[in-house]
């Protein structure tokens, strides 16, 4: 699973779900891994009333060159968490793509055959190992092991610099998470 | 030989532009005595309104800003927050302050902003030729309310230190009135007593100033004065609506 | 050391670390983080952070501040610079710097909260009533927001005349990796006109736009027209990628340009020549710049998240030797990389976008 070598492969990514499922978290941790490699890295969420209970979104982009547009229309990766985000996203990937559904909320599944689609039941996976609330890090785990976006050690130096100072406990359980999802 | 009269340091050798009978003049020069008096001529920063008034940089001794119509408390906000060891005021006009700047009069008090307003109020637009201001009286003739001023369509006449004096912002709200001799003198005592305070840092303060405009009034300056007395005290009674060191022996 | 920041957030820092120590706003999306950052980052460092009553009074706020003296900065969107432009106008006539954002969302009206570049007529043309204009600076990345900042601030001082940067809701809200300037101690340049009171050692100073007499606003008029005739000379910005050797080029600013400069590598990839040149001041505006490459190219496209503004100034530059095409989306789409490519291989194949 070793992405160390000289030509990384670039990532262009659309993470979606409800408000409140750390799905801009998600995004965030995804391009500081990026920025932790030395890569250029952006991050565009969707904002404004949409935001407020409704579904939130975000494209992050890393790659090796200077990113052009870091609004993603196209995706190479999709993580989605709820149904509607399913619907709306699963089309725009790109064929040859990774898709990866959070099975524990949305029953539908990919009739893409263009497309490499993972399964996770992130929401029960944490409930059953006591990670409540992180099943969106252990979703970012799958979607780590599925394009190989960073490796695992800058992974796990990630989760430790963007962990607030406040929360510094949860560090190991988010670490955890990413292993979960990794595995999976 | 004795000088027993000259011309506050605070004003300009400019000659005022004001009409005959007008008291602009009169309050000019007690805002100018009351900096003079304080010896902050130095450290005054004034801020001129849209009206008749406007040319007010030309005649203050001080540093001055001349403001966008209404914005006057704003810009002079802007001034105290960079320095707030100035002295800083706004000199304004009815039309100025309680029509089109009425958001930024009534929030500069309520944030206590330590400014003090000199407000100028002669129930009607003097610059543009005499129309209805937010103070015009009821039944005031001008020239758009020419049947005079109907209160069911064109409001009520604004009471400016009334409305201040209820905000936990204002530390004091006085009207004065410069028709005579006695009430000029108080005039002052209120214009210094309001710098004072800025001074100590307590807060917003105004004084509103009951003025004549005989030009558009259609009167001439002793009736003028009179018709201050007899038609603007009744609905703008003098005095203090709101003093916070009131309890502090000081009167 | 490179930080991850949202374009609104380095905006502020950038601005901290440029000396503005005064912040005077209005809530409105999508700017809101460059206040909440100053309202979170200013009184830690005696700076004055004010949330206004009004867009009005804010910007009336500045010109106080900006008058006497202080570094001094406002920033909003699109519907709230409407209701700034009064003050601006006067901070224009008053011959005072000052720093506005302009983080531009859909209109018209109170239209919409994505992105948009439909304010480049407002910025360029009329930021105010009057004979004016305003510095523009549009940069396309977080890392150029913070290095625009600095710079705006200076030219505004040295000129004594606003300054705007007009972003977009995109680079507002995004996050990019971006480089800060070291937090030392700023020089601001002496302000000897600044309104702070005399003390007795100076003539009394005036911060004023009136002036009765016609003449005499009439010199003073040309007289700024001056200065801004010397800023066309010395402070116009622009990149250009691949136009030296360039058929077809394509003309945006800010956020639209990143969109183009993928859809001209990805034209360079099917062997058509195409480039970009990027104003990054749109007043000055790159007129020379664009004039020169009309003698060569065959044709412009100019693109932008508007009905199509800056293409008038594209097209006063181009001065009608080649055909200058648009293509523009609106009401806060942001056009794709796909969309600009299939306008690039129309115009490349001979006919018109």
């Amino acid at each position: 699973m070793s992405t160390q070598n000289t030509t990384r492969p670039d990532l262009n990514a659309v993470l979606a779900g409800f408000g409140g499922q750390g799905i801009l978290f998600m995004g965030k941790a995804i391009a500081y891994a990026g920025l932790l490699d030395g890569r250029e890295v952006s991050w565009l969420p969707s904002y404004g009333p949409e935001m407020r209970g409704g579904t939130a979104n975000c494209s992050v982009c890393i790659s090796d060159e200077q990113i052009c547009s870091p609004l993603v229309t196209a995706p190479d990766a999709l993580v989605v968490m709820n149904q509607p985000s399913f619907e709306k996203f699963v089309d725009t990937v790109k064929p040859g793509g990774v898709v990866v559904v959070e099975s524990s909320i949305i029953s539908a599944k990919v009739t893409r055959d263009d497309v490499t689609v993972h399964y996770v039941p992130a929401t029960t996976l944490a409930e059953e190992h006591g990670l409540k609330g992180l099943a969106n890090i252990i979703l970012m785990g799958k979607l780590l092991a599925a394009t190989g976006f960073a490796t695992r050690e800058t992974m796990a130096d990630t989760i430790a610099k963007i962990v607030p100072a406040k929360k510094a406990h949860l560090i190991p359980r988010n670490i955890e998470a990413v292993e979960l999802g990794f595995k999976y | 030989m004795a000088i027993v009269f000259q011309k506050p340091a605070s004003l300009t050798d400019a000659p005022l532009h004001y009409c005959p009978g007008c008291t602009h003049g009169i309050i000019h020069r007690l805002v100018a005595e009351a900096i003079d008096g304080l010896d902050a001529q130095g450290s005054t920063v004034g801020v001129a309104p849209v009206g008749c008034a406007v040319f007010a940089y030309n005649y203050f001794n001080t540093d001055m800003i001349e403001a966008p119509h209404g914005r006057a408390p704003a810009v002079a906000t802007g001034v105290k927050r960079v320095c707030p060891q100035n002295l800083v005021f706004t000199y304004q006009g009815d039309g100025d302050l309680a029509a089109i700047g009425t958001a930024e009069t009534v929030h500069a008090a309520s944030r206590g902003e330590n400014i003090t307003i000199i407000f100028v109020n002669n129930a009607i637009y003097g610059m543009t030729g005499g129309q209805m201001a937010p103070t015009s009286l009821p039944g005031q003739v001008t020239q758009t309310s020419p049947y005079g001023r109907d209160v069911k369509t064109a409001g009520h006449p604004i009471r400016v230190c009334e409305m201040l004096a209820t905000l936990s912002g204002t530390a004091y709200a006085e009207r004065v009135a410069v028709d005579s001799v006695p009430n000029i003198r108080k005039a002052g005592k209120a214009i210094r007593k309001a710098f004072e305070l800025q001074k100590q840092g307590a807060g917003f303060t105004i004084v509103e100033v009951l003025s004549t405009c005989p030009t558009n009034w259609g009167l001439n300056p002793v009736e003028s004065l009179e018709w201050v007395r007899t038609d603007m005290m009744p609905y703008y009674p003098l005095g203090v609506y709101k003093d916070i060191t009131a309890g502090e022996g000081t009167k | 050391m490179r930080v991850l920041m949202k374009g609104n957030e380095a905006l502020a820092e950038a601005a901290v670390r440029a000396g503005c120590r005064h912040f005077f706003g209005y809530p409105i999306t999508p700017q809101t983080e460059l206040a909440a950052y100053m309202a979170k980052r200013l009184p830690k460092i005696d700076g004055v952070f004010l949330q206004a009553e009004s867009e009005i009074a804010a910007i009336n706020m500045v010109l106080g501040a900006a008058a006497a003296g202080a570094r001094v900065m406002t920033s909003s969107s699109s519907p709230g610079i409407s209701l700034k432009t009064e003050g601006i106008s006067y901070i224009a006539g008053s011959d005072l710097p000052a720093l506005i954002i302009n983080v531009q969302r859909g209109g018209p009206g109170l239209g919409g909260i994505q992105p948009s570049q439909a304010d480049y007529w407002q910025a360029t043309k009329a930021p105010g009533h009057g004979d004016l204009h305003i510095l523009v600076f549009a940069p396309n990345s977080v890392q150029e927001m913070v290095d625009t900042v600095q710079n705006a601030f200076d030219l505004a001082d040295e000129y004594r005349m606003p300054a705007m940067i007009l972003a977009d809701g995109m680079l507002g809200q995004m996050m990019e990796p971006v480089t800060l300037p070291d937090e030392g101690e700023i020089q601001l340049p002496q302000k000897p006109w600044a309104t702070n009171g005399h003390g007795g050692n100076r003539p009394r100073n005036i911060a004023n736009s009136l002036y009765i007499e016609a003449a005499e606003l009439e010199h003073l008029v040309r007289e700024r027209f001056a200065r801004y005739a010397e800023i066309e000379q010395k402070h116009v910005q622009v990149e250009q990628i691949g136009v030296d050797d360039a058929d077809f080029v394509v003309v945006a600013y800010g956020a639209t340009a990143r969109v183009c400069q993928a859809a001209v590598r990805a034209a360079r990839a099917k062997g058509i020549k195409a480039g970009l040149l990027r104003p990054i001041t749109l007043w000055p505006f790159p007129t020379q710049a664009i004039a020169e490459a009309a003698n060569h190219v065959q044709a412009f496209l100019t693109v932008e998240m508007s009905m199509g503004q800056m293409v008038d100034d594209v097209r006063l530059a181009v001065n009608g030797k080649v055909p200058v095409a648009f293509y523009g989306r609106t009401g806060g789409i942001i056009p794709t990389p796909q969309e600009v490519l299939e306008q690039i291989e129309k115009i490349a194949e001979g006919g018109q976008a």
